[in-house]
């Protein structure tokens, strides 16, 4: 009898059990799909920044690790190469033409060849790189402080996003971009960067120049930076998301 | 069933006759309650759980179910932990992959401090997929790193808003040091509350109205213990929180580190959800159950033992 009873009972909880998670993840999928629900998990990503940017000091520094410290192979994911002709004509002439362009909404728009950039102070850093997929790799980068451009530029009161054009698609045309707050160009460890580990960039890493923003995920550090374009506004660039990566479902604020 | 019948009816009788019994009040409980003195077992009415307990106990079901699914999702996008601040691939303490050997055959292959298993089915390869854990061990169950970290960062501070109210609840009310917090004579017992667990044999009668020591200790370590362990190794992962709070860094041993900490407090939690059914089952289910929907628990106490 009681035994009976005992093995009824949990082949009844085992019935539970498994249709509870059947139900708990088919449900999650559901929900996934759901026009609702991505829209309010998408909120999180506020609370986040608006906590966070509450928390960390305006202009505190991202750890710098000593040369011991670097990754002895630093990982390059995403675009390896652009492999458009454009971009190989330039790796063919040692990116002697290339020129960073910034525009949008500035005071004076101006343009810098790779040889005036470097003719700028520079800023050196050995940080930590840390990938939305979960690894972290530390190299050493050297650049221009993003900060310098800006003074020469000089933003408009109203330019609140600073968009980073680059020079490589994905294999179905997209233009790879990223964006951030025009106040964290102002962030001293805010660089575009032309040497890793006192090399000049290579083109898996980004060559000739990539963002450095050190406070957040590897898939804001944007290679192949052709062109800086302030904005008021994300809309209207690229999937209007304000990154090639924002607009396949990741968060614009990417400080975890 | 016909035996669960039975006491329930009990319960109502005793019910209408029977002083409400404070919540908590562990030392008091024999004094107020009257066991009567028969040969048949006498039931007590006991109101174990508070409101507020029972509602962050239940939201902690759905939050953390979707926080350790999500979790393995992300954790799928790069499936091998570390120790330090870098994640250097031939330092790994932990991989999980997929392997084809010269036949073609896929295995999935875990390897933990360079010991290697066999895990295909389950880790490294299931139902076709290369992946870490399987598709019905995730949120989504399709591989997808975007949507796993929307659902995993949302309810992470749901998590955390719950949990901080209830701390604020459980140390205002006295729940925390009254009911979790063992007592050096708790602490005394503990070797003989090992075996009677190990033996499968649960208290009974007024043993059974307050939690027991290893019940104790269980309850305080997760609360206490692996849940604000997780949520600061979690924000440890943060690089904007590392910049904010670089001691985080420095007490995990760095950010690898603290990835392989989350990990493991992940699977503390597991541990500890499985061992909790399992006793809620074991000790009388639908009184555990019942005691945590409405506070109300049953406790038996042998009908010709009585204490008055």
């Amino acid at each position: 009898m009681k035994s009976e009873r005992a093995m009824e009972r949990r082949r009844f909880l085992k019935g539970t059990l498994g249709a509870a998670s059947l139900v708990a993840l088919s449900g999650c999928d559901n929900l996934t799909q759901s026009s609702w629900l991505p829209s309010i998990l998408s909120k999180a990503a506020r609370w986040t920044e608006t906590v966070q940017r509450a928390v960390t000091p305006k202009d505190a520094l991202a750890k710098e690790y000593g040369e011991a410290d670097i990754s002895k192979i630093f990982p390059a994911n995403g675009n390896t190469d652009p492999g458009t002709e454009q971009y190989a004509g330039h790796v063919a002439q040692n990116f002697s033409e290339w020129m960073l362009e910034v525009v949008g909404l500035v005071q004076t728009p101006r343009s810098w060849s790779l040889a005036a950039l470097k003719e700028l102070p520079s800023r050196t850093q050995i940080t930590r790189h840390d990938c939305v997929e979960g690894w972290s790799a530390i190299g050493k980068w050297t650049g221009v402080p993003v900060s310098d451009l800006m003074h020469h530029v000089e933003p408009l009161p109203n330019a609140r996003y600073a968009v980073f054009h680059c020079a490589d698609v994905d294999d179905e045309g997209l233009a790879y971009y990223e964006s951030i707050a025009v106040a964290d160009c102002y962030h001293p460890q805010t660089i575009l960067a032309y040497e890793l580990n006192s090399s000049p960039l290579d083109v898996p890493h980004g060559a000739p120049l990539r963002l450095r923003f050190e406070r957040q995920l590897g898939y804001k550090q944007a290679k192949y930076v052709m062109k800086i374009e302030l904005v008021e506004s994300l809309a209207g660039i690229g999937g209007g998301k304000g990154g090639y990566w924002e607009d396949q479902g990741y968060e614009w604020y990417a400080g975890i | 069933m016909a035996l669960l019948i039975q006491s329930e009816e009990v319960i109502s009788r005793e019910g209408d006759q029977m002083p409400i019994v404070e919540p908590s009040a562990s030392e008091t409980l024999s004094t107020v309650s009257t066991p009567m003195v028969s040969s048949s077992p006498v039931i007590e009415r006991v109101y174990r759980h508070r409101l507020p307990v029972r509602i962050s106990h239940w939201l902690n079901v759905p939050f953390l179910i979707i926080l350790i699914m999500s979790g393995l999702q992300i954790f799928n996008a790069h499936p091998a932990l570390y120790w330090g601040d870098r994640s250097d691939r031939d330092q790994a303490l932990l991989t999980i992959k997929p392997v084809q050997s010269e036949s073609g055959e896929v295995k999935g292959i875990t390897t933990v401090l360079d010991h290697q298993f066999d895990t295909t089915g389950v880790l490294g390869y299931s139902d076709g997929m290369r992946r870490a854990f399987p598709a019905w061990a995730t949120i989504p169950s399709a591989k997808w790193l975007a949507m796993g970290r929307q659902w995993h960062l949302f309810f992470a501070w749901l998590f955390v808003i719950n949990g901080l109210i209830f701390t604020a609840y459980a140390f205002a009310s006295r729940h925390a040091t009254r009911d979790l917090a063992p007592t050096g004579k708790d602490l005394r017992g503990i070797g003989k509350s090992l075996r009677d667990h190990l033996l499968l044999r649960h208290p009974s009668g007024k043993e059974a109205k307050r939690y027991n020591v290893l019940q104790k200790l269980a309850y305080a370590c997760i609360l206490f213990g692996m849940a604000p362990l997780i949520v600061l190794t979690g924000l440890a992962m943060s690089p904007t929180i590392d910049t904010a709070f670089p001691w985080l860094l420095t007490i995990f041993g760095g950010r690898q580190a603290a990835r392989t900490i989350h990990f493991v407090a992940c699977s503390s939690f597991v541990g500890f959800i499985v061992i909790h059914v399992l006793q809620v089952i074991l000790t009388g289910f639908f009184n555990n159950i019942r005691s945590m929907v409405t506070g109300w628990f049953v406790v038996q106490h042998k009908g010709v033992h009585h204490e008055v």
